[in-house]
């Protein structure tokens, strides 16, 4: 069926098959940061937004985005830009593959609460598995970016 | 993989109702775990075009519509007034934000499972479901239903005084839980609620009246006994049927202390 | 030896590749690969043991865009091992791309190939698949000359004798000891025995396995595979198939996570046999089901460890006995157990007067395991660690004190460790260091907060390698471009690790200049120099070291090529300051005007090409300890502070390092706590998914923390060890310790779950 979705502000009008998962539709469209890192709703690699909400595309159909607004990691570059140095510097990108989810939620975080605490960072970030680096890195990252945003 | 061959935006509940009666149709909730399913769907109904998304409260009730996700519910002022944060004790340790996000009341509800932390807590309420032909019945007596084809519309949270404490095993952090318990009084009337024994939710009443007089440690201890001794649990690769016996009593009693105002 | 200023070394850069994992570029196989490739699907065997009577395709063949489907009929029948090792290979050569005799739940019984998932899908329920079963060998305690066997077949081989029989369900087996044990053990106040038992965990890198195969312009196999062994693997896909290694090209793209998972070609030989067989490119991506129910975990393991003392607490006799489960095939097999003695025994090497270490692999109609960080060590160390943890807590010792008493200390010669001297150790520092920052005088107490709930600490030491001694080979090669600046190629696979990073970091110190002038290429069997792989703890000490050696070539070629630009002798120039020098005069050549002569009527190459091995593997050391709350009523376990030291020679990047500690001990934590592999009575594992097999979160660790202490190993580049393994073996004794500290319950078996500790009780 034809479904119209807003791809990182670019308007896709496409005819998809009812159970096209919406992983697949935008990894289709070039948006290969979103990962496929479980089957069952668990990892968080698969992060992207819809309306501006983070959601799992891997349990979302593309025709139940029609008329909505996806956007990926490759649509928010920018917002992603002011803060993925910090993870860098922490050395806690490591493999890389969780990467894109985990910065997709954690401007979700930033976005809803821009000064959160570290139990907040945990909390909100639960959903995002990472195999390499014990989750205290990113932290490190995301707290010295927070604290540079204080002077 | 699942394998859908149609999809319908319901525009009406008679419309989602009447593809419904077809056993190879299916209503989509937060669509997590029947994404899961291998098996084939004919038609997937969405009912996300019915503005079943909100949590409307008035000064009696919450009306809760289906689609509403657990993290509407995790954030919602009233409802966690209400319960004291029962609701999003209950919900905040599922998987994660983005998890939450899709995954719907309605599913939960719907769906009965047996390790729901969804049911558990709004066992332990006022809780009546409204079916689009069934029309309005107790959370309770809806939990023991078989399924049907029927779909459930909104849930009814009546704002009934009361008190409400949430407590669940969980082996890892944002796991499926080993048992959860819920505990409430309402309206003068205490209640635990016990799932993932792993079976559905069960409601045990304090039909011996152990509480009336208040809790007590040991009225406290008799009540807990008489939980046990009315829940059958069973074992799977999360924990044994012992174990979860033994946490129904711990649990349990921790949430009357706490309840008690004793600790 | 000490170390220098360094201007490179022991700073933390980032990684180079960064920036484009950070911001989601395409960099991993499925990313890079065609989206047309033919889908590569695997039927698998829902019996533990079985024969194959018959296989019906007709009907799946007729499914719309089938393009093929395998059976055991189709494939070569010269067996091989999937294990990455160095030739000739210490696993068993007990594998077929396809058998009639499947062996494990999960088995591959046919390869599907189709234009696309849904069409391979469909096919693969239609194909009919008719089993003799047979009766199956599921505990691995009874394997061992089972009337039941794995391997029955005529053609098994084992290419270095290891003490296996395939007739008696044996991967290998050995003796050794050293002294005279039974005289000392008879002599000792104190003799523990004790049994433990770890389970088969899974490595749950985030990427699952995967491989894109496809014939390239020559007509030759090109694979790319998120692998940590290129070179293996062409060996490995050779034999399988049966075609010449000239006709393989294997190479790695950026690696979603290996943690020695990816050093088992798991996934490599289906879409392979797909595209010889079609001419067409082929793609396998492994359902996370597959990478959790037929990848290549840890082994199973159940140690007997007897421990000699005196009542002064001085260790002198260890006697090991590990029994280990290979599972269906024997990847791995032989070598992993070897650590589990070897890198936990030496340990005690301050005391000990005798030790024996023996040991049985067996095969079990059940996952085979593999190559897992820590390889045995991990076991071992959990077994022996708490044995001393029993002793202390016995004699009322504090264990700090009683491993301060016994440990292994620089210079000592280590009969337990193939003869090897501690040239570096800093294991006496890290204790004391880690005993300062944990505070572990506060913390050791048992102290009640009430409700039920008790706060404790536990301790841990471990060891492990830096390389496969007299095995290993690593290789570097470096050029120079006209700019001056350098290319570095290795054939080592940085999965994460960040070895392309410190690797060119070595480049940067040796040559004087600057990280970012060091460009890296890695890991293609064509174009690469040889190196075994990553995997062993060896990329920073032998790769490292390959590239030291390279980097001095180097100058002396470019010194050769100055010195013939000034018209001197190469005895008259230096390299100094990233350029070449007149010796006593001020003139110099730069980096750039050397790269463009070197492309200028010149015959002298601007590169150098150099292989490093070593007949030793200086040992990393660690302390560990990690501070609970447990639940006495619920018997749930609180992770509080987690910290450690870590003697890694000198950490090349201190935040990777950092990284890795903290990744591994993150990984042990989950090992301990819950994760869990378990069989049902049909052979199946129950932990299918990471909604079953629960990987920790960010809620689930505590607060970590992880600094250093250096040492000088003579050997290694800059006097740098290793870190990759060491650090996932101390949370599992550490914790257990901390377990029985608040509970007064010595759990010696994985994972410690709150159901064991709530549901038990002191002896």
């Amino acid at each position: 069926m034809e479904v119209k979705v807003k791809l990182n502000g670019k308007l896709i009008t496409e005819d998809v098959a009812a159970d096209l998962l919406l992983i697949d539709f935008v990894r289709a469209h070039g948006c290969y940061s979103v990962k496929r890192g479980c089957e069952t709703a668990n990892c968080g690699l698969c992060t992207v937004f819809m309306d501006g909400t983070p959601i799992l595309s891997c349990s979302m159909l593309t025709v139940r985005a029609d008329g909505h607004e996806i956007q990926t990691l490759e649509g928010l570059q920018e917002e992603a830009a002011s803060f993925i140095g910090f993870i860098a510097d922490q050395g806690a990108d490591q493999c890389g593959f969780c990467n894109p989810g985990f910065v997709m939620n954690t401007i979700a975080l930033l976005r809803e609460n821009p000064d959160p605490t570290d139990d907040e960072i945990r909390v909100f970030l639960a959903g995002n598995l990472c195999r390499c680096t014990g989750y205290e890195g990113q932290l490190r990252g995301i707290r010295s970016y927070l604290d540079s945003r204080k002077g | 993989m699942l394998n859908i061959q149609k999809y319908v935006r319901a525009q009406s509940l008679e419309e989602a109702y009447l593809l419904n009666q077809k056993r190879s149709n299916r209503i989509v909730g937060g669509m997590i775990w029947m994404k899961m399913n291998n098996g084939s769907v004919n038609t997937a109904i969405d009912l996300s075009d019915l503005g079943l998304d909100k949590i409307e409260e008035t000064e009696n009730e919450f009306s809760i519509g289906a689609m509403v996700t657990l993290r509407a519910l995790e954030l919602h002022e009233g409802l966690n007034t209400y319960t004291d944060h029962a609701v999003e004790n209950a919900v905040k340790d599922i998987i994660g934000v983005q998890f939450r996000n899709m995954a719907t009341i309605g599913g939960s509800i719907w769906g009965r499972f047996g390790f729901s932390d969804v049911l558990t807590v709004f066992l332990s309420m006022d809780t009546y479901v409204e079916l689009y032909k069934g029309g309005i019945l107790p959370l309770e007596q809806f939990a023991s239903m078989k399924f049907d084809n029927d779909i459930l519309v909104r849930i009814i949270v009546k704002k009934t005084p009361g008190t409400f404490l949430y407590n669940a095993m969980r082996a890892q952090r944002t796991d499926f839980p080993v048992i959860t318990c819920a505990l409430s009084e309402v309206d003068g009337k205490y209640r635990a609620v016990i799932g993932a024994r792993p079976g559905r939710a069960v409601v045990v009443h304090d039909t011996a009246n152990i509480l009336s007089a208040g809790i007590t440690e040991e009225s406290a201890d008799a009540f807990c006994e008489h939980v046990t001794q009315n829940i059958r649990t069973g074992s799977n690769i999360r924990g044994s049927a012992e174990y979860r016996k033994h946490l129904i009593k711990v649990l349990t009693k921790r949430n009357l202390m706490k309840m008690g105002g004793i600790q | 030896m000490e170390h220098g200023n360094y201007k490179a070394i022991n700073k933390s850069v980032r990684k180079k590749d960064s920036m484009q994992l950070l911001t989601g570029k395409p960099v991993y196989v499925d990313d890079i690969t065609p989206k047309d490739a033919l889908v590569v699907k695997l039927l698998r065997s829902p019996h533990a043991n079985a024969m194959i009577k018959e296989i019906k395709t007709v009907n799946a063949l007729k499914v719309p865009g089938v393009v093929g489907i395998y059976t055991w009929e189709d494939v070569p029948n010269q067996r091989f091992t999937n294990a990455g090792q160095t030739y000739p290979e210490m696993s068993p050569y007990d594998r077929l791309i396809l058998d009639r005799h499947v062996r494990c739940v999960g088995d591959v019984v046919a390869i599907i190939a189709a234009e696309t998932e849904k069409a391979a899908l469909k096919a693969m329920r239609l194909i009919k698949v008719t089993y003799d079963v047979l009766e199956a060998v599921l505990d691995f305690r009874t394997a061992k000359d089972n009337a039941v066997l794995v391997h029955p077949e005529d053609n098994w081989i084992a290419p270095v004798e290891v003490g296996g029989s395939n007739k008696r369900n044996l991967v290998a087996s050995e003796e050794s000891s050293h002294g005279d044990v039974d005289a000392v053990m008879a002599d000792c106040d104190i003799v523990l025995d004790r049994t433990y038992h770890t389970k088969a965990f899974n490595q749950a890198m985030m990427e699952t396995f995967r491989t894109y195969t496809e014939l390239d312009r020559y007509g030759r196999l090109h694979v790319i595979s998120s692998t940590q062994i290129v070179f293996h693997c062409r060996r490995i896909l050779s034999r399988a198939l049966g075609i010449p290694k000239s006709m393989i090209r294997v190479e790695k793209p950026r690696i979603g996570g290996g943690f020695g998972a990816k050093q088992t070609a798991i996934s490599e030989m289906y879409p392979a046999f797909v595209t010889m067989k079609t001419g067409r490119p082929a793609k396998l991506i492994f359902t996370r089901k597959e990478s959790q129910i037929a990848g290549s975990p840890r082994h199973e393991m159940e140690i007997r460890v007897k421990l000699g003392a005196d009542k002064t607490g001085k260790i002198r006799a260890l006697d090991l006995y590990t029994l280990s489960n290979s599972g269906a095939y024997g990847e791995h097999g032989p070598t992993t157990v070897g650590l589990s003695g070897h890198k936990s025994i030496p340990l005690y090497t301050g005391s000990l007067e005798a030790h024996r270490f023996n040991y049985d692999v067996v095969y079990t109609n059940t996952m085979a395991a593999g190559a897992y960080r820590g390889y045995g060590a991990t076991q071992g160390t959990f077994a022996l660690e708490t044995t001393v943890n029993e002793l202390a807590e016995m004699l009322g010792m504090d264990p700090t004190e009683i491993r301060d008493k016994n440990m292994v200390r620089e210079g000592m010669f280590m009969p337990a460790y193939y003869e090897e001297t501690a040239n570096a150790c800093a294991l006496d520092r890290c204790l004391s260091h880690c005993k300062e920052m944990f505070d572990w005088d506060a913390k050791y107490p048992v102290r009640d907060m009430g409700n039920g709930k008790v706060r404790t600490a536990g301790v841990a030491m471990t060891m492990q390698g830096s390389c496969i001694s007299f095995v290993d080979v690593g290789s570097a090669t470096i050029k120079v471009t006209e700019d001056g600046t350098y290319n570095l190629i290795i054939g080592a696979a940085d999965m994460g690790t960040g070895c392309d990073t410190i690797l060119a970091q070595m480049v940067a110190e040796c040559m004087d200049c600057s990280v970012d002038d060091v460009a890296v290429f890695g890991a293609d069997t064509d174009a690469s120099p040889y190196d075994s792989g990553s995997y062993a703890s060896s990329t920073t000490y032998i790769t490292g070291k390959a590239v030291e050696k390279a980097c001095t070539e180097l100058k002396k070629k470019l010194c050769q090529i100055a010195a013939g630009m000034m018209n001197c002798s190469e005895e008259e120039v230096v390299f100094e300051n990233g350029q070449v020098r007149k010796i006593n005069t001020d003139q110099t050549i730069s980096m750039e005007e050397i790269g463009v002569k070197a492309q200028v009527f010149n015959t002298v190459p601007a590169e150098a090409t150099a292989t490093h091995t070593s007949p030793v593997s200086p040992p990393p050391y660690m302390v560990g300890m990690v501070e609970i709350e447990l639940d006495k009523l619920t018997g749930q376990v609180t992770v509080l502070d987690c910290m450690a030291v870590v003697d890694c020679g000198i950490a090349i990047n201190p935040a990777l390092a950092r990284i890795q500690a903290e990744g591994g001990l993150v990984q042990g934590i989950g090992h301990t706590l819950w994760e869990n592999i378990t069989f049902n009575d049909a052979g199946a594992v129950a932990e299918n998914s990471l909604m079953q097999y629960r990987i920790p979160t960010r809620l689930d660790m505590g607060r970590l923390k992880v600094e250093f202490e250096n040492s000088y190993e003579p050997t290694g580049p800059f006097g740098a060890k290793s870190i990759g393994e060491i650090v996932i073996n101390t949370p599992a004794p550490a914790l257990a310790h901390a377990i029985y500290r608040a509970t007064g319950v010595w759990h010696r078996e994985l994972p410690i779950t709150p159901e064991k500790i709530a549901m038990s009780r002191p002896e």
